[in-house]
């Protein structure tokens, strides 16, 4: 739920990533504070266990500059990928504006791949929100893996497990490396940015 | 679903802040959405939080603490609040969608400022309906 303040003339936008656990969300986040650095005023909010793993979610705000005289100011939220933090991962999609989808490259994670794009679409419903209708660019992360030999999906499958109706667009990506996160972070902004002009037109 | 508010709510909402919640002596009073999002913010001049952080912070904690309630089979909690050794910060629903939090010290009666609360959180829910 983007808040538009016409008195500060401020857009706050939420944008999401979502995906099965140890899939590189908060990686993403990590590299995107690292890189721009210099503009983010705030230390990366982060809720974790003890075992390192997002709790309840990560959050980084981040000043894109104006358009259109507006001042926006990109919220991104990780969610907690592990399966039993449903309750919180639902808590976090709350008045979502865009959605990156981080799905997990490796051959071992197919099905988790699967069954989590199908829980953010069941999380969405319960906001009376579609998966169809929101803006969702997705990233297919750990392809730098294939050095290390380890198997990995291909592209086209993935794009057949999970892109087949969505027909979003994705990035083959490296979250460690940065190999696209700042290409797929770029992507779901100008997705949702142009989602929210034809909203408020 | 994307929600605009114009300059005249806005002043409305900052000036009953103002007036019935920060001349108590509250150090910072913050009115936000259950996505996070920051609405109105005022302080006494003295505090430097990062409040975008505290917003985002805010609204998952009090959806966290209403999806307990709802578990043990309340409805909701009606009285939110942290006490700290230096700060204290109380959290009020308004509507379905907004949230208003209060930090505030010792010097402050958390009876009084609930009773205030209920007053403003009227006064905006008229201003957000407007």
């Amino acid at each position: 739920m983007a808040f538009v303040n016409l008195k500060t003339k401020e857009i706050q936008v939420k944008i999401v990533y979502y995906g099965p656990g140890r899939g590189g969300k908060t990686t993403n986040l990590e590299y995107i504070y690292n890189k721009f650095n210099n503009r983010i005023k705030t230390e990366m909010v982060t809720i974790k266990t003890h075992g390192d793993r997002t709790l309840f979610f990560d959050f980084l705000p981040f000043d894109i500059g104006q358009i259109k005289g507006y001042n926006v100011k990109i919220q991104l939220y990780t969610v907690p990928g592990q399966v039993k933090y449903n309750a919180t991962r639902r808590l976090v999609l709350r008045g979502v504006d865009g959605m990156v989808f981080v799905a997990d490259s490796m051959a071992m994670r197919r099905e988790k791949n699967i069954l989590s794009l199908k829980n953010l679409e069941e999380n969405l419903h319960t906001y009376n929100k579609s998966i169809f209708k929101t803006p969702l660019v997705l990233q297919y992360n750990k392809r730098d893996l294939a050095e290390q030999h380890i198997p990995l999906i291909p592209f086209e499958v993935l794009e057949k497990d999970l892109n087949s109706k969505l027909k979003a667009p994705s990035f083959e990506a490296s979250a460690v490396k940065g190999t696209n996160v700042v290409q797929t972070m770029k992507k779901i902004i100008l997705l949702t940015m142009a989602s929210l002009e034809k909203e408020l037109k | 679903m994307t929600y605009t508010l114009g300059q005249e709510q806005l002043d409305g909402i900052e000036e009953t802040l103002r007036q019935d919640i920060m001349s108590l002596g509250v150090h910072c009073a913050l009115l936000l959405d259950m996505s996070g999002n920051i609405i109105s913010h005022i302080d006494n001049g003295e505090m430097k939080h990062d409040v975008y952080s505290l917003a985002a912070l805010a609204a998952g904690n009090f959806g966290a603490v209403s999806a307990m309630a709802k578990i043990i089979g309340e409805g909701e909690f009606s009285l939110l609040f942290h006490k700290g050794k230096r700060e204290n910060m109380h959290f009020s629903k308004i509507m379905n969608d907004f949230l208003l939090a209060t930090i505030f010290g010792k010097d402050v009666s958390l009876g009084f400022l609930r009773l205030k609360v209920a007053d403003v959180s009227e006064k905006i829910q008229k201003i957000l309906e407007s």
